[in-house]
């Protein structure tokens, strides 16, 4: 077996040293029913390096990838452009194959590059202060849930009706258990700016609310100023909660923390990471900065060592389950640190500058698709304001379209009727997402091949 | 005669052995200073190539972000080297031993790597039609039956994304089926010496938590679990092998105590790698145990993450995994959401991510499951057992093992600070480690056992790299039972010496602050 | 004034109906370098035996028990920048809160400074 050094005679010899007649005598504490006598049976034996990449690639040819088709799809995940360089530099065994970094003497490199991905994502979002990373978007907008009642000790969160349905669907999930009151409710396809949400969002802040989670852009790809709704958050005693699902839009859209936002969370995977059919992802989470003992996650901070030389060590510790256990603010202990990685490399490849070009070709390329897609015969665009992702409302159920142009090698867009299957009245809706890897070519593709579905 | 001919000394000159003189620029050879990319002057620069974007009249409603957002840009030679320096500042897997208990720091395979790289797996978007993303499935599918058979468990729930969230996920199903029988109940019962995550986690579902001390020879005191149980009592979670690296002999009896109180059992499947394929914790009553992908089966740890906690449940916990998950139909595979739950899987507790899960670490770990296959894993275990026994029988002349006298231990060697000399700590002799070029044992861990060191080698270790390990951690310990004062004084050879977290901790800089932030081109 | 001590190892000095409450200097020399200090609200009402503060070092934090009951009159602000106090002066400029007394028979039972001394000295 290539990955295990050990030769029968070190085996032996090593027996010898321990004083063990045979490896079973170490098991002798396993009762003897629960012993196997040999490898379990029914299952293959060990394989080559080549077989198993034949299998796996076998797998793998199962499945029409984003990069093979004209791609569309977006809803909390998205396709862009990462450079090599990126997944180059993850790939170093230092970064790869090292740990949690306990020992901060020799794990300087991890500590800084987690220091500067904190700072990144704090000036991204807009907040004073960013942890080292979260699971994903989803787990980190219940995190923020939580905290947001640990901070104001109110049990009532109040979520947009445009917040990713699989993060409500986690919550709810959550809540069910931990006693929290959510109020939630379902988007609709009124065209323009969602203006009956905000003023739902608006009216039903009270005394008992710990906060509203409102994501911008959101599930329709609506983008909207959040400045009122997180003066009213404050003047009630309530957090606002933002969630960003596309940080490539911050290079565009003010970031929710100008608008007000107290915490801010969100999914940093269409930064560096890529789309990995849904993980691993990672997750950002920003915060007030008079907060902080109450953030989940680790944190990463300055110090110096013996010699006075500036280094790194994770502190703030005793938040965590590791010393606080039961008393922690959060059960989570491995995160995305990797995964952080690429998002911090690919953000400092493209800097400032790269950023906001980077966010203008998604939006232009958008509002080009947008104009195109919505002279289709039998399709209405929904939005008003939006970055790069915006929703059609098709003549006809669009499940079931999606269906049909994936079998003609287009990736169409998401369904509502995939995200909402309780809800009729948003099944003919179709959200198309428009990144820098979609040509114009592509989008023509799709408005063809949608006119011919509407007609048939 | 050629013209290069002038004579040059070709042997050190000073051969009296000297401090390192300091540097003009700090590096030292090979070890170069690196600085923060917010220190540099490129706020205006960038490392990718971007056509312009087009001319078209903007629809973001007027919410145009104007004021700079303070991110440097490194064009790439410079970002290559940036990240490269950094990363030469780490100790990994790759350079050398890293025996940190409970972590199962073993060598990651770059097979692992080629396979998650595969276009098919790497770039599928989560929502794609389900038609189109039938090898994906496949994978989740066949990673799943896998864990079941190795476990001997008959539900598995792949959605978790590491162990702190597979316990949410044990934990949460747990109190769905207590729910079902009526009553959730009101209280987790944790051993002492368990992973942190376990009664945060416990927490974190609303339960409250009791402990259940240990007995003198680091197990669980079957006795005291006997006598707390009752109608309050939701559940246990045992660690097996526990944290002393010891099998919970009683563990049969544990479940069978539990089961008749009406109570679940809950396993964290840390240390799943002392036992894969030589014991199935399905035969010993288990009732959910999660699995972490990034310890047994070789993903790497990133530094931190990702990792991902895939959770097997037993018949009775089964129905209540939560959504989405794949299901095999003929040769199709079908995924199982809120849509469709109703009709196979309606007790479900719901939903506890985003999408389907680490499924980059489930490419990963199947390439590695495949390449073991049965044969192969029963020797991962053996050799992993092997290997802490000879560290644990190698070194307790020198240092304290306090359950070395209840017979071998099982992928971890357990030792104390007795002995030591007076002002010499556990702390010490990790960092006395660090000079002599290995990634120290885990510290203070489990929190039963004082100044404890837990030394996980793994099955990856060689006999010759054990035993210079070995010879290190003799001589740092003698060192640390002799008093050496230069040893308070190590690391004295890492890129930093011991860090001020007294400081750290008492004036938290978490971000950068530039004293003032250029003004960004609009 | 009268200074008692409870097994918990918080001191409580009390003058009239007024009581100062801290942690000893046994406790700070096991916790190590204090790096943050949580205080009660002013106002809030504490009971004896019950949470009232939390002392964190880097690797380990500690629930602070109220020795006796009572509302909460003031707390030690200079804690918040100098956490530090603990270590230095726990049982003078490094108190955490002051009470108003509720029941000053609860103080029957806490040890006197000999008492305490007996009892650490027996750790």
């Amino acid at each position: 077996m290539r990955y295990l050094p050990l030769t029968d005679s070190d085996r032996q010899a090593m027996l010898r040293t321990i004083g063990a007649a045979s490896i079973d005598d170490l098991f002798v504490d396993v009762p003897e029913a629960a012993r196997l006598a040999g490898p379990i049976a029914g299952l293959p034996d060990h394989a080559s390096e080549l077989a198993v990449e034949r299998h796996m690639a076998k797998l793998a040819k199962r499945n029409l990838s984003a990069g093979e088709a004209p791609f569309f799809l977006g809803c909390g995940a998205y396709k862009h452009h990462v450079p090599a360089t990126v997944d180059h530099l993850i790939q170093r065994g230092e970064f790869l194959t090292s740990y949690t970094p306990y020992q901060p003497e020799i794990a300087q490199g991890t500590l800084q590059a987690l220091f500067e991905f904190q700072t990144q994502v704090a000036r991204l979002l807009g907040c004073d202060v960013a942890n080292a990373s979260m699971y994903d978007g989803s787990t980190a907008c219940w995190e923020a849930i939580t905290m947001a009642r640990r901070v104001t000790k109110r049990g009532k969160a109040i979520l947009s009706a445009g917040l990713h349905p699989h993060y409500v669907s986690l919550a709810r999930t959550m809540a069910r258990f931990t006693g929290d009151q959510l109020d939630i409710a379902i988007p609709d396809l009124a065209p323009g700016a969602p203006g009956g949400d905000m003023a739902r969002l608006l009216g039903a802040i009270d005394a008992d609310t710990s906060c509203v989670v409102v994501q911008n852009p959101n599930i329709l790809g609506h983008i909207a100023d959040l400045s009122e709704l997180a003066a009213r958050c404050h003047e009630k005693g309530a957090l606002m909660i933002a969630v960003v699902t596309e940080p490539v839009s911050l290079g565009a859209i003010r970031s929710p923390g100008e608008m007000g936002a107290d915490i801010v969370v969100g999914e940093g995977q269409s930064i560096g990471v890529g789309l990995n059919f849904g993980g691993p992802y990672v997750g950002l989470f920003a915060c007030a900065e008079k907060y902080v003992r109450q953030m989940p996650g680790r944190l990463c901070g300055v110090t110096s060592d013996a010699d006075g030389q500036r280094g790194f060590v994770l502190t703030l510790s005793t938040r965590e389950q590791h010393i606080r256990r039961e008393k922690a603010t959060s059960n989570i202990c491995t995160n995305a640190g990797l995964c952080a990685l690429a998002f911090s490399i690919h953000l400092t490849l493209l800097g400032e500058t790269g950023l906001r070009n980077l966010a203008a070709l998604n939006h232009a390329g958008a509002v080009s698709a947008a104009a195109r897609l919505g002279g289709v015969p039998g399709v209405e665009l929904v939005n008003g304001p939006f970055f790069n992702e915006f929703t059609l409302k098709l003549a006809k159920e669009s499940r079931p379209i999606v269906r049909s142009l994936a079998g003609q090698g287009i990736l169409a867009g998401v369904s509502l009727g995939r995200l909402y299957p309780d809800a009729p009245g948003l099944a003919n809706g179709l959200v198309v997402a428009v990144t820098e890897t979609s040509s114009a070519e592509d989008v023509e593709s799709l408005a063809e091949a949608l006119e011919a579905e509407l007609a048939a | 005669m050629s013209m290069n001919s002038e004579g040059r000394v070709t042997r050190p000159e000073n051969t009296a052995s000297a401090a390192a003189p300091a540097t003009f620029t700090g590096n030292r050879g090979l070890m170069l200073e690196e600085q923060l990319i917010f220190e540099r002057d490129d706020y205006g620069r960038t490392g990718v190539d971007l056509p312009k974007a087009p001319l078209v009249a903007n629809l973001l409603g007027g919410l145009e972000r104007h004021r700079p957002i303070g991110l440097p840009g490194l064009p790439e030679p410079e970002t290559v080297r940036h990240y490269t320096r950094l990363s030469r500042q780490n100790y990994a897997i790759d350079l050398g031993l890293f025996p940190l208990g409970s972590c199962t720091m073993k060598h990651n395979p770059r097979l692992n790597e080629k396979v998650a790289r595969m276009p098919g797996f790497a770039d599928l978007h989560p929502l794609a039609p389900v038609d189109t993303v039938q090898g994906a499935l496949g994978v989740i599918h066949e990673l799943g039956e896998w864990l079941k058979t190795l476990t001997g468990m008959s539900g598995v729930a792949m959605a978790p994304k590491a162990g702190a969230h597979g316990e949410l996920c044990g934990l949460l199903a747990i109190r769905a089926a207590q729910e079902a029988r009526g009553n959730a109940r009101e209280v987790i019962l944790v051993p002492e010496s368990a992973h942190g995550t376990n009664p945060a986690t416990a927490a974190f579902c609303n339960y409250r938590v009791e402990n259940i001390p240990a007995t003198a020879d680091g197990r669980v005191d079957l006795a005291a679990l006997e006598a707390r149980l009752g109608p309050d009592v939701a559940g246990v979670m045992i660690t097996n092998p526990n944290t002393c690296g010891l099998f919970e002999r009683d563990m049969q009896r544990i479940s069978d105590a539990v089961h008749a109180a009406g109570g679940l059992v809950y396993c964290d499947g840390a240390n799943f790698n002392a036992i894969v394929g030589r014991v199935r914790p399905g035969d010993l009553g288990i009732d959910a145990m999660h699995i972490n992908l990034h310890k047994t089966f070789s993903t790497p740890h990133g530094g931190g993450g990702p990792g991902s906690g895939p959770v097997v449940f037993s018949a009775a916990l089964a129905p209540f995994a939560p959504l989405p998950f794949v299901d095999k139909q003929g040769d199709d595979y079908v995924l199982v959401e809120e849509e469709t739950a109703g009709e196979h899987h309606g007790a479900s507790f719901g939903r506890m991510a985003a999408f389907h899960g680490q499924m980059g670490m489930f490419t990963r770990a199947l390439a590695y499951i495949l390449s073991h296959g049965a044969d192969g894993l029963r020797q991962v275990a053996e050799d992993a057992v092997l290997n802490a026994n000879y560290v644990l029988r190698s070194l307790d002349d020198v240092l304290d093992a306090p359950f070395g006298a209840s017979g071998p231990c099982m992928h971890e060697a357990l030792f104390s600070d007795a002995g030591l000399a007076q002002g010499f700590t556990t702390l010490d002799i990790a960092k006395g480690l660090i000079d002599e070029g290995f990634h120290p044992m885990t510290m203070y861990f489990p929190l039963v056992v004082h100044g404890a060191m837990l030394v996980e080698p793994t099955e990856t270790e060689g006999k010759a790299t054990l035993d210079q390990f070995i010879g290190a951690l003799r001589s740092v310990a003698e060192r640390a039972k002799a008093g050496d004062a230069a040893l308070k004084a190590a690391p004295a050879l890492a890129p930093r010496r011991r860090l001020d977290e007294t400081a750290a901790a008492r004036k938290p800089v978490l971000v950068w602050k530039d004293a003032d932030l250029p003004e960004a081109a609009e | 004034m009268t200074t008692y001590y409870t097994d918990e190892h918080e001191w409580i000095s009390v003058e009239g109906g007024t009581a100062t409450v801290g942690i000893t200097d046994y406790a700070q020399a096991q916790l190590g370098d204090i790096v943050f200090v949580e205080l009660p609200a002013p106002g809030s009402n504490v009971t004896k035996g019950g949470e009232a503060a939390v002392v964190e070092s880097v690797k380990a934090a500690s629930d602070v028990f109220a020795p006796i009951s009572g509302t909460v009159s003031e707390v030690n602000g200079a804690l918040e920048e100098d956490p530090a106090l603990v270590n230095s002066a726990p049982e003078t400029d490094g108190w955490f809160f002051k009470l108003s007394v509720a029941d000053a028979a609860e103080l029957e039972g806490l040890m006197n400074a000999a008492e305490y001394k007996t009892f650490c000295d027996g750790l």
